[in-house]
């Protein structure tokens, strides 16, 4: 049960949002202790696994792309864009990025999308310039709102549309253990079984894209009402006065 | 060859570049943690191969300490919104040409660059196909960008800074969620849950084991974030043993569901920090957990689908 302490203190951690780097590498620390090695070898250990999984990291060459692209209008060319297409809402643009994420996917073509390559320069702007365009400006937790559902899109999309490909790792790996487990299954027949999952998830969560397209209107119908009557009180009270 | 080693290097270099322009602008506002962060960084990539695993491990607590304060970031942007809308109206659609570069390469490099064979040995190590695509391909659009948009010389490193200094240390945690991940593994974390598992949760039908083992799935992804992680001893304690063996479940539709239940755990989870707590940090919301909330009412629908799923298709009637 002692190895168990890692566990809290990243449940804690995160909960009292503590830094969570800081969080993480002391559960990783605790948790070797408790199973009993040395300081020196805990502190080894995470160095090498570190060191082993700098591969996650290579993402961030992309950055140096991205900021002289910023540089030079990207994100408000990307606005201007979808400001151009009159049926664009922030809904329907992230529901169409959606449905091409999990299509990709689907097709082994992961790489095509992710939050670095397309989410911070185009989906999300995209999703932004479309929602100014059909309500104005947009109030800063609106603009939250619209931004991590942009992201929710990559992963859900990716998620839930790379299983269907036969030959991604989660597929692999599920066939590896089945058969040190002395059973054979076949690549296809897994892929086939995501199928389900894959469109119930896009039903759900296009739905949901859509309903984000009608609290965005109503909340923009709010603040139009709200400006009316501030607009509207100062004169009322004049009456009064006079 | 290319190896990984080779992209290491672009990204020693790359962090090395971040460090100095902060350690230039250290006069004027930015505090040395920021400089000692991204060199700490460096050096991990430019020399982590070839130093011990303790060195390594020290110079991961070094960077720890130092952004337990938090970085700054710099607020400077290098352009005015004037400037950029004017570019923006100049270049019109061409400005998507070295985004787009990026996934168009990686994907054709992942496809074409493991076939490619030079006097015998082949140009890039097929196993690291992919992430070796990627690096080049982010080479080649920054190429595009500079050919195109000719920026300063300085600007691609400037920029580079202002977004790696936005997102901050979150940039590095993938990599200690990874290191972690082997501790527990380690410390044989991933059994004792699955006994607990076994133990305490109700499996006395079908319908209870499967659903057992779908929310197990995802639970065990929320604390190790990572499916990959959990499928293993979930379906060695719950799937194979009870599901499959005891209630004569489909093994096939029980594991691709399962694996797909521990996805939505992956929705929900900081500890999944590369798909929820990086983009919060690159999109710059102000709520760390924005992606998450964004994400947990579709995670809990699809996982309460998975299970009427697997109930309905796993047992053949």
């Amino acid at each position: 049960m002692l190895p168990l302490i890692g566990i809290l203190i990243v449940i804690l951690g995160f909960a009292f949002r503590l830094n969570a780097l800081l969080v993480v590498t002391v559960a990783g620390l605790a948790t070797g202790l408790a199973s009993g090695q040395s300081l020196h070898d805990v502190i080894a250990a995470f160095g090498h696994a570190f060191v082993e999984s700098r591969y996650v990291a290579i993402v961030w060459l992309v950055l140096p792309v991205i900021g002289v692209v910023e540089r030079s209008g990207l994100k408000e060319r990307a606005r201007d864009v979808i400001g151009q297409i009159r049926a664009a809402t922030a809904g329907r643009v992230l529901l169409v990025y959606l449905a091409l994420r999990q299509i990709t996917s689907a097709l082994g073509l992961v790489s095509l999308g992710g939050h670095a390559q397309m989410v911070r320069p185009l989906v999300a702007p995209m999703a932004e310039g479309a929602a100014e365009h059909a309500h104005g400006p947009l109030a800063e937790s609106t603009r939250e709102r619209i931004k991590a559902m942009s992201a929710a899109a990559d992963n859900v999309g990716m998620f839930f549309g790379e299983d269907v490909f036969v030959a991604i790792g989660s597929i692999l790996l599920i066939r590896g253990f089945l058969e040190q487990n002395g059973i054979i299954v076949e690549p296809l027949h897994l892929a086939r079984w995501a199928i389900p999952t894959a469109i119930v998830a896009f039903v759900i969560h296009g739905t949901r894209l859509l309903l984000l397209d009608r609290r965005l209107r109503r909340e923009s119908l709010e603040a139009a009402v709200d400006l009316a009557e501030q607009q509207a009180q100062p004169s009322a009270r004049d009456g009064a006065s006079a | 060859m290319i190896r990984l080693e080779s992209i290491y290097l672009l990204m020693g270099l790359m962090l090395a570049g971040i460090a100095i322009v902060n350690f230039r602008d250290m006069r004027s506002h930015m505090p040395v943690r920021n400089t000692v962060f991204w060199a700490l960084y460096a050096v991990i990539f430019l020399f982590g191969s070839h130093l011990s695993d303790f060195t390594n491990g020290m110079l991961v607590l070094l960077m720890v300490l130092t952004a337990s304060r938090g970085l700054a970031t710099s607020s400077r942007d290098a352009s005015t919104p004037d400037a950029r809308a004017e570019s923006a109206a100049r270049w019109g659609n061409r400005l998507f040409v070295p985004v787009l570069v990026v996934p168009v390469a990686t994907f054709l490099g992942s496809l074409l660059l493991g076939r490619v064979v030079i006097g015998g040995t082949a140009l890039v190590d097929p196993k690291q196909v992919t992430q070796v695509a990627l690096g080049l391909a982010t080479v080649l659009a920054l190429i595009t960008a500079l050919v195109m948009l000719r920026p300063p010389i300085f600007a691609p490193i400037t920029e580079a800074r202002r977004l790696m200094d936005s997102v901050g240390w979150a940039a590095v945690l993938p990599q200690a969620l990874a290191a972690l991940g082997a501790l527990f593994a380690a410390a044989g974390v991933g059994k004792i849950i699955a006994e607990l598992a076994t133990t305490y949760l109700p499996l006395g039908t079908p319908v209870a084991a499967v659903t057992a083992y779908a929310v197990g799935m995802a639970l065990f992804t929320i604390i190790m974030g990572n499916a990959f992680a959990a499928f293993p001893v979930m379906t060695a304690g719950i799937g194979l043993p009870l599901v499959v063996q005891q209630y004569h479940g489909d093994v096939v539709v029980v594991t691709a569901i399962g694996m797909l239940s521990g996805f939505c755990g992956t929705l929900m989870t900081p500890m999944a920090a590369n798909f929820n707590i990086v983009p919060a940090a690159l999109l710059e919301l102000r709520d760390r957990y924005g992606v998450i909330k964004a994400q947990v009412p579709t995670a809990l629908m699809l996982l309460a689908a998975n299970i009427v799923l697997l109930a309905y298709f796993a047992f053949p009637r």
